[in-house]
């Protein structure tokens, strides 16, 4: 049930923000911070009061109500910790893009806050849900209010990167609601049994062709959204124009719900489909790098270059999904956060930038760091994650998906790496051009207030966090990953040692939440319900 | 004709009664207000007896007509949607000097019509049916005949459609020549045998399709609609591209699952062809557009495009999805029409795109109205049309009609297009502070008629679009016993 609350404090937050901005201008703000925050801790309680390695299964928390039984779809919520890390991210990107708007949005304040709350609502949504329906249905919801932030608070070319965001998301959402189709009703001519629910679809027996088709249909959506090389032209328009809490939430977060499609449905659902296609996957990943990388060097407006940066950091994660290992999946998972806050807080300083210059053009900036070092000191820290140093989070990403990776394709992987050493040479051109070089403005540059320093420390702690200690996050995303990978690694031999401590989820019946007890003597029960499904472990060939 | 006859007729029973009363009180005084609460009351009186045909069956009128579940869904669908066009005519038409009692008469007559075509099983009442509907459309379409473009729309649609009759009566004709009966499933049983269609047969069937074809303004079929759309009165065009489509549409699947229709192969292709044209010409040619009522025209053509792909799945589930369809469809249409009404003022229909301009700043919730009836026209999720969408879908999958199936992807997607850019210009910051509209010379009373329908239709939206479940057991109970 919690996981319906985290779902309906946004909305209801959204729509209570949208009302309360008659009485108050300032009041839909607090009630935005409200609603986030309450989810956000909500969240972090599930994290700290489960811990995740001792419970054995990878589900925590399971929700299922029936809503259209005709059609065998149901409100089907679960969380494990890749949901949760993801949650945790949301929630947090969610805070930081509340406090930036509050001083830059001023029109509109109460209908912003609605469409804010409600691109967070979708995207918890599509973290969470378990039914394929229901993923599309929110894939969807958060489309519609993304448009809006970009289409009414945007910079000048608003209309256009509007449009061209929501067009291209919904043309590959389509492609991937033939898709479920497909499979729906593969699965239910084999079965009897109509349903979207994505634990019965896992079951599906698809033929070769059958499969690749499919797959290129889920594809479709999530490569777009990621965005994978020749999809991405909408990227750099939408985050250029997007006002700076759409860009934070764009980068750090609508593009991680297609690197988490990608790991939740294409690896499970298409196990062998996905080993075909794997090489060509992994070139794309690399050219997204070297392209994005090559691109992101050339631009002259902060946002569109920190934009394609994005573009070269994705790459990567396309490049750890088709390894198919668990080190490279580690990677992934890391990356989906640390780029997400990297990234996200790069958006946000060229937002302070804007807001005080009201240009993105970093041919007009240079010098800054005599006058406003705060801001320089904090950009230097996001810039040096973003290259990849030890010590910050990026590296730890960048480095399990490398290595992960080498496993699965040596000669990729090298030119992979290369797009490291281009990452720091359009890392330190941003320093470069804006921090250093001669001083062009008349005014002095106001440096940091006390409210973004409240935005900049958070992140750079948890930047500084992830780099030092990524421990607890690879903990909680250990077990996903490892029933994500199931269909790739089948030692027959160690599935006998290890029955019950790996067994992948307790299907939950009828319409209640369950919990499972960190016990296991509780936990047993519920998991011999699922002897019917197949074979299950794991213990990755790379566990050394 | 028994005393149960007239039971299962009694819908249509009270529409013609509610004909007759009209004239007479016209004939005694014109009051608008007497003429609207009489149309309203016969509309709500009609639906009610539909209870009394809740678990019909199928009951057979010989040789004419068939009450079953298909046709007390349709027919209710179609009153409620009269219901609905006729509580936004009387704002509209109170702001107007003609004369406008004269105009329910119509608008009942019109009903009545739709409501004989579904229910019919014979040639002859289909024929009646479609005369009654399109006659009582000639003068409705024309009904501001004071406006040059009202006039223009009401004789081109006069002269197309009495092309498309005579079409559809040669067909007819050619029909009964080959097989010696006009009853649908007399036709059946005499094709039955046939496993390709023998040459007059088929003349006589694609005659028929071309008069069909006409009424449903499907591609290649459709030239008169952009027109008709525009120079129709508001409530007008959204009772053609609602009721009157519906009411063809019923009588259509009715008689191809009657005959079967779907084991030849070349009646399949030709609806498919139709289908894919009205697909990509409807979307195509409303991006050209700047005129909202000839927007949501093309994208009507487009719409019934989308029908036929569900319609060739040729199976219960397409017939169910056809109808959920139609029911997010009317919905939506009427809502869009009725949002385009409400903003009309006493010379001119708000129809250029410039009339919506920061819509949203100046009048939010008719905005926010209208933008939820574009985003279900467009198919997205939290609204009718999306589940819609979603079950054509799933009927084209199901029988793996793939090349449709992926031009309706491939077509919402050009369809989003333009509903985005009506959206788009409604939100788009006003240049100006602008006054609030003048709105205060409508009585209240009229205000509050077509914002409450609006508010209504807006409901039934959101509700269909979230929970569908109930909809869905009302159809595919209803459906069940049928069963052609």
């Amino acid at each position: 049930m919690i996981l319906v609350w985290l779902i309906v404090i946004l909305m209801a937050g959204g729509v209570l923000a949208w009302i309360s901005g008659k009485v108050n201008r300032s009041l839909p703000r607090w009630v935005a911070l409200a609603s986030v925050g309450a989810v956000f801790l909500m969240t972090l309680y599930l994290w700290l009061s489960n811990p995740i390695p001792v419970l054995g299964s990878a589900w925590l928390v399971q929700f299922t109500q029936p809503w259209i039984p005709q059609w065998g779809i149901s409100f089907s919520l679960a969380l494990d910790g890749l949901s949760l890390l993801m949650l945790l991210l949301t929630f947090f990107i969610g805070l930081l893009a509340v406090l930036i708007s509050w001083r830059e949005i001023q029109t509109k304040v109460a209908f912003f806050h609605f469409n804010l709350l409600w691109v967070l609502a979708g995207i918890t949504g599509v973290f969470l849900t378990m039914d394929l329906f229901l993923f599309y249905f929110f894939w969807e919801v958060m489309l519609i209010p993304m448009y809006f932030l970009i289409g009414i608070w945007g910079h000048e070319n608003r209309r256009y990167a509007a449009y061209k965001f929501f067009i291209f998301t919904q043309a590959s959402g389509l492609l991937m609601l033939l898709a479920i189709l497909g499979l729906y009703f593969i699965h239910g001519s084999q079965t009897g049994i109509y349903t979207f629910s994505y634990f019965e679809l896992l079951n599906t027996t698809l033929a070769p062709e059958a499969a690749r088709l499919l797959m290129f249909g889920f594809l479709a959506a999530f490569l777009v959204k990621l965005p994978v090389v020749p999809f991405h032209s909408w990227l750099p328009d939408a985050h250029s124009e997007a006002p700076t809490a759409g860009s934070v939430i764009l980068a750090g977060l609508l593009l991680k719900t297609g690197a988490y499609g990608l790991l939740r449905f294409v690896l499970p659902l298409f196990p062998t489909a996905t080993v075909e296609f794997a090489p060509w996957a992994m070139l794309l990943g690399v050219i997204g790098i070297i392209y994005g990388a090559i691109l992101a060097f050339s631009q002259t407006d902060l946002k569109r270059l920190v934009a394609y940066t994005s573009v070269s950091h994705m790459g990567f994660v396309i490049l750890g999904v088709f390894a198919f290992n668990e080190w490279a999946l580690q990677g992934v998972v890391m990356q989906m956060i640390t780029h997400g806050l990297s990234t996200g807080a790069l958006f946000i300083i060229a937002g302070f930038l804007y807001e005080r210059l009201h240009t993105r053009d970093i041919r007009q900036m240079g010098g800054f760091w005599s006058t406003a070092p705060k801001m320089g000191v904090i950009a230097l820290i996001f810039v040096m994650a973003s290259l990849g140093l030890p010590g910050l989070g990026n590296f730890i990403a960048e480095f399990l998906t490398l290595v992960g990776s080498w496993q699965a394709n040596n000669w990729l992987t090298v030119f992979a790496t290369i797009g490291l050493v281009m990452a720091t040479i359009y890392s330190l051109r941003i320093m470069q051009k804006i921090f250093f070089q001669e001083y062009k403005l008349v005014q002095p540059l106001p440096d940091m207030n006390a409210r973004e320093m409240l935005i900049a420390i958070p992140m750079v702690a948890m930047i500084l966090w992830l780099g030092l200690y990524p421990q607890p996050v690879l903990d909680t995303a250990r077990p996903s990953i490892q029933e994500q990978l199931q269909a790739y690694t089948k030692p027959p031999i160690e599935q006998k040692k290890l029955p019950s401590t790996l067994e992948n989820m307790a299907r939950v019946e009828e319409n209640t939440l369950e919990k499972l007890s960190e016990k296991p003597e509780d936990a047993k029960p519920a998991l011999n319900l699922q002897v019917s499904k197949s074979p299950s472990p794991l213990i990755p060939k790379s566990s050394n | 004709m028994t005393l149960t006859d007239f039971q299962h007729l009694m819908p249509l029973l009270i529409l013609t009664f509610a004909v007759l009363v009209s004239m007479l009180v016209i004939a005694v005084g014109r009051n608008h207000k007497i003429m609207y609460v009489i149309t309203a009351v016969s509309f709500l009186a009609a639906f009610a007896s539909l209870f009394e045909l809740r678990d019909v069956g199928r009951y057979t009128i010989e040789p004419l007509l068939v009450v079953d579940g298909f046709g007390v869904f349709y027919i209710g669908m179609i009153l409620l949607t009269a219901l609905l066009i006729s509580m936004l005519s009387y704002a509209y038409f109170e702001q107007r000097e003609e004369r406008k009692e004269e105009y329910y008469l119509l608008l009942l007559m019109a009903t009545i019509g739709a409501c004989v075509l579904v229910i019919s099983k014979h040639f002859a009442s289909l024929f009646l049916g479609l005369e009654i509907l399109s006659v009582s459309l000639y003068a409705l379409i024309a009904y501001l005949r004071k406006r040059e473009r009202s006039d223009e729309a009401g004789i081109k649609y006069l002269i197309l459609a009495a092309f498309s009759s005579a079409f559809l009566l040669f067909g007819m004709a050619l029909v009964y020549a080959s097989t010696g009966t006009m009853e649908f499933a007399g036709i059946a049983a005499a094709i039955a045998g046939f496993t390709e269609l023998p040459l007059l047969l088929l003349t006589g069937f694609g005659m028929m399709i071309v008069g069909i074809g006409f009424k449903l303004s499907v591609v290649p079929f459709h030239m008169w609609a952009p027109d008709v759309y525009e120079g129709a009165p508001a409530p007008v065009t959204a009772f053609i591209a609602t009721v009157s489509k519906g009411g063809v549409l019923g009588v259509l699947i009715r008689f191809f699952m009657e005959v079967d229709g779907f084991r030849y192969p070349t009646l399949v292709l030709i609806f498919t062809i139709v289908a894919i044209a009205s697909m990509l010409a409807g979307n195509l040619l409303a991006l050209l557009q700047r005129n909202v009522k000839r927007i949501l025209a093309y994208s009507s053509i487009a719409h019934l495009g989308y029908l036929l792909v569900a319609f060739l799945a040729g199976n219960q589930m397409g017939v169910e999805a056809v109808t959920f369809y139609l029911v997010a469809y009317f919905i939506t249409t009427v809502g869009a029409f009725g949002v385009v009404a409400m903003l009309s003022d006493k010379e001119r229909d708000a129809e250029q795109l410039e009339d919506y301009r920061a819509l949203l700043w100046r009048r939010p919730w008719t905005a926010a109205v209208f933008t939820a009836m574009l985003l279900s026209l467009a198919g997205i999720p939290l609204t009718a049309g999306f589940v819609g969408k979603f079950y054509i879908l799933a009927a084209g999958v199901n029988t793996q009609l793939w090349l449709l199936v992926v031009m309706l992807a491939l077509n919402s997607v050009i369809g989003l297009f333009y509903y985005i850019r009506i959206v788009a210009v409604m939100f788009q910051q006003p240049e100006a502070e602008t006054e609030a509209d003048p709105r205060g010379k409508l009585r209240p009373s009229i205000y509050v008629a077509s914002v409450g329908t609006l508010t209504v239709l807006a409901l039934l939206l959101v509700y269909i679009g979230v929970y569908p479940s109930g909809l869905l057991q009302v159809i595919q109970g209803l459906m069940a016993t049928t069963a052609p």
